[in-house]
């Protein structure tokens, strides 16, 4: 093979090729609906669809965390069309609630949804490298989606998103039939088409980048979904390995992940060999990379916002960038930190805490940058700003209990209780919430042509931001004493948790706290259709932010750019340039706007 | 704006390309550095089941050896083939490409071929799934050892077929990949003839019916939505995707065949 490419002739036609490439997908612009919007090729139509997708799935996992924060408190409650939960719906919930938000909502939204939208067009391309595949992909995890819905009107899987065996490997256990199975070929599905999104973001960031973007010149959002993508490509391959081991051991008979000799509920079962510790590593091979799939595009879209709002250039871009790709590279040595409570050497338990332990440095140098660049700025407090100062607190907030849970020996207490229930929520999943609410509010001007309404836009941070802090901060304290987590309610009279009777108040604050946010989530849901329609018009360049999508009609037309692809002369953060007359100089500006 | 033709730019209006190449062989790299993790974490499962079991049993014998290198020299030749159909797409002959490709997908296709009888032989000897017993309602296998095997640990078997079915369905898709890429539109009927010959097989490759099926509507809508005859582009990166499938079973034949095969009788 290496003969055949070495040949002058080959390498030529390499190169020259390119032009075909891109010439294959000369397209009109579709005009019938459904290849419009519904089988579209065009990279912002796909943006929008998950986009969307994310959103219904948000609502869904919201109602289902509602649900479990009544069950928790007021167990006896009746819900209409549902009836009073009991404790094993409870975890039918739990499991979807996080099912439905890691996958179709942290992974789906902030890489799929606004980097389909927007990679291309901040690096000037016309559309992704293989349109085709990208329309393939969403369409898959649209099926991915509709699977798992299925679950909910089977029986409910209850393993959690984990979904560790022995419980999710034997039906009989309780994973009946149907949950548990949808659940499984729903995630591979979801990983199938996650790889090629994957591939082709990488593709595309490598070869479709206009004249004079340079990757120092990327805005940091393509360089968080580049690596985004590049983590996405390692782990997904993973799960959907275990994942076909799971279904095997579930309907083949073979036992990867139970051991022999066990007996559930008196019956005898017929695995033998096999080890559940194995299927923990090749989840969280997968799961510790999925949390940073899930936060890092959310550190672009604030490194960007930040930068705008301040009217200052990036602090340390560079730096960024490179604590970006460590995070990545050390993303893929610490997945044992998930495991110290399983049972593991302490050896090399010492070796995942420490190597745990040196992602806080990473993680430190783009907190103290973010505050760098807002440092004696000239900072405008637009709704997207606040959003992504929320960002900030909220990564410090959870990040901070990071290291105490990155000890096995503060680990093993802590594990399994509200502690770290709390912990993930603020650094992974509310944190990268606000990364996505922070990313609709800034370029919703550019997807629909409408700007949002700022005053509706503030109420919804406030009553977000401190809902945040109301609902997670006191999980800490319940975690520290004792409150386990995947437990239904405590509410029953001489039960276990007598013992926890105490942080009963606390429990009802945090549901009703929980209650207010969900609700106030409905401003948002508001603004955003309402600004689509009766929004005010949105100029070109509402934010007077730099980067390429600036520079085109707000919506872009169907090929972005109408056939010329810009040159760019500046780096993506050239802001309050001195002697430039303007406090920004746009990455298109000629060359000669300042000597630099 | 919305009815106008588009022009997209050419590769002029793109920075160098990286690795100096096109997109479609990097899309291709980079999904074969995935499926290599795809297929790690299945051999990282098999390791992991086979070190945590004392006494994992050797059952194979020569004879088993002997009929798994026969299937790796078709696979090695179909290597060949393939750099063959690459070295006559880059001469610009297409009449031998095509013939290369064609040869490349017979000595796949033995490939499978050898391999489902293979594995039909080791089922009615005794080593199966638990499933098969209860699908396909065997008969007690036929070799003690691997009657043993199976019942002592069920794991020989369940690793076993899921690794090489796993390589088997890759192989598949290659040749469904090759068909599509040498003989276009006209290697739909093929495959659908193909599919349904595979309703009568024997044993699990009763099986094979619904991956053809699967096959046949992906390669569908492909040509419907690509309609235009191959580029020597497309020959490079089916092989690059050939070669690493036959790459793949220089693992598994050592680490499931030879490494479970008892030398001395
Ligand atoms: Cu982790």
């Amino acid at each position: 093979m290496g003969n055949v490419q070495n040949t002058p002739h080959r390498a030529d036609v390499g190169v020259v090729d390119s032009s075909v490439q891109h010439a294959a997908h000369a397209h009109a612009a579709p005009t019938g609906f459904i290849r419009k919007y519904i089988f579209s090729l065009d990279h912002k139509v796909i943006g929008l669809q998950y986009y969307f997708l994310a959103l219904a799935s948000v609502f869904t996992g919201l109602i289902l965390s509602v649900l479990m924060r009544i069950h928790l408190v007021w167990p006896e409650w009746a819900i209409p069309g549902i009836g009073i939960i009991k404790d094993e719906q409870y975890l039918g919930l739990l499991t979807l609630h996080g099912t439905f938000m890691v996958f179709f909502v942290l992974t789906t939204a902030p890489q799929s949804g606004f980097g389909n939208y927007f990679l291309p067009i901040q690096i000037g391309a016309a559309d992704m490298a293989f349109p085709v595949l990208n329309m393939l992909s969403f369409w898959t995890t649209f099926a991915a989606f509709i699977v798992m819905l299925g679950a909910f009107f089977t029986v409910m899987p209850i393993a959690g998103w984990t979904s560790y065996p022995t419980l999710s490997a034997l039906p009989n256990a309780g994973s009946l039939p149907w949950g548990q199975d949808l659940w499984l070929l729903s995630i591979a599905l979801f990983c199938a088409a996650s790889l090629m999104g994957a591939l082709n973001f990488i593709t595309t960031t490598l070869d479709l980048r206009c004249k004079g973007m340079s990757l120092w010149r990327m805005p940091l959002t393509c360089w968080t979904w580049f690596v985004t993508a590049i983590l996405g490509l390692l782990a997904f391959g993973v799960l959907l390995s275990g994942g076909l081991l799971l279904l095997l051991d579930r309907n083949a008979g073979t036992s990867f992940f139970v051991p022999g000799g066990l007996v559930v509920n008196g019956v005898q079962q017929r695995h033998e060999g096999g080890s559940p510790l194995l299927w923990q590593h090749l989840f969280w091979f997968f799961g510790h990379p999925e949390v940073y799939i899930a936060i890092l595009p959310g550190m672009g879209v604030a490194s960007q916002l930040l930068s705008t709002f301040s009217r200052k250039p990036i602090f340390g871009y560079r730096a960024m960038v490179f604590a970006v790709m460590a995070i990545g590279l050390l993303g893929f040595m610490v997945w044992g930190h998930h495991m110290f409570m399983s049972g593991m050497s302490p050896y090399t338990a010492f070796a995942f805490s420490l190597m745990t332990m040196a992602i806080g440095v990473p993680s430190a140098i783009k907190t103290f940058n973010w505050l760098g660049t807002m440092w004696r700025g000239k900072i405008r407090f637009y709704t997207p700003m606040l959003f992504a100062i929320g960002f900030v607190s909220l990564f410090v907030s959870g990040g901070l209990s990071g290291p105490f849970l990155a000890q096995p020996t503060l680990d093993i207490p802590l594990h399994d209780t509200f502690f770290v229930v709390a912990h993930f929520h603020l650094i992974m999943g509310v944190a990268a919430i606000f990364g996505i609410f922070a990313a609709t509010y800034y370029w919703f001007p550019k997807m629909f042509g409408r700007m949002m309404s700022e005053s509706l836009g503030r109420l919804h941070f406030w009553f977000t931001f401190v809902g945040t802090y109301a609902i997670f901060m006191p999980m800490h304290y319940e975690g520290m004493a004792g409150r386990p987590r995947r437990y239904g309610s405590m509410v029953v009279a001489g039960g276990l948790f007598n013992r926890l009777a105490a942080l009963m108040p606390l429990e009802k604050f945090i549901s009703i706290a929980a209650f207010v946010t969900a609700a106030a989530q409905l401003i948002f849901v508001i603004n955003l259709f309402w600004s689509m329609k009766k929004g005010e018009k949105a100029p070109v360049n509402p934010w007077e932010a730099t980067t390429l999508e600036w520079t085109i009609p707000s919506p872009p037309p169907h090929d972005n750019f109408a056939g010329n692809t810009p040159v760019v002369n500046h780096g993506p953060y050239e802001y309050s340039v001195p002697g430039v007359e303007r406090d920004y100089v746009m990455q298109t500006d000629p060359a000669s706007v300042h000597a630099h | 704006m919305a009815d106008a033709v588009v022009v997209h730019p050419g590769a002029e209006a793109y920075e160098p390309s990286w690795f100096r190449t096109y997109s479609k062989k990097i899309g291709m790299w980079l999904f074969l550095l995935s499926d290599s993790l795809t297929f790690g974490a299945l051999l990282f499962a098999y390791s992991y089941n086979r070190l945590s079991t004392p006494g994992w049993p050797t059952p194979f014998h020569v004879e088993s050896i002997r009929n798994a290198s026969i299937m790796t020299g078709f696979l090695l030749t179909s290597s060949l083939t393939m750099v063959l159909a690459v070295l006559a797409s880059s001469r610009g002959d297409r009449a031998w490409t095509r013939n290369w490709l064609l040869a490349t997908m017979a000595f796949g296709a033995g490939f499978v071929l050898l391999h489902a009888a293979e594995w039909n032989k080791l089922i009615g000897e005794g080593l199966r799934w638990p499933l098969f017993q209860t699908l396909f309602d065997l008969q007690p296998g036929t070799n003690p050892e691997y009657v043993a095997a199976t019942r002592n640990f069920p794991q020989f078997g369940g690793t076993f077929f899921a690794l090489t079915g796993m390589h088997m369905l890759h192989v598949t898709i290659g040749i469904i990949y090759l068909g599509a890429v040498a003989l276009r539109k006209m290697w739909l009927p093929i495959l659908g003839v193909l599919a349904i010959l595979c309703w009568w097989a024997p044993g699990p490759f009763h099986y094979g019916f619904y991956v053809l099926l699967f096959g046949l509507a992906i390669c569908a809508i492909v040509l419907l939505l690509k309609p235009m005859d191959y580029t020597d582009h497309d020959i490079e990166v089916s092989g690059l995707y050939w070669h690493f499938v036959d790459l793949v079973w220089m693992f598994i034949f050592p680490l499931v065949y030879l490494m479970s095969t008892r030398i001395s009788s």
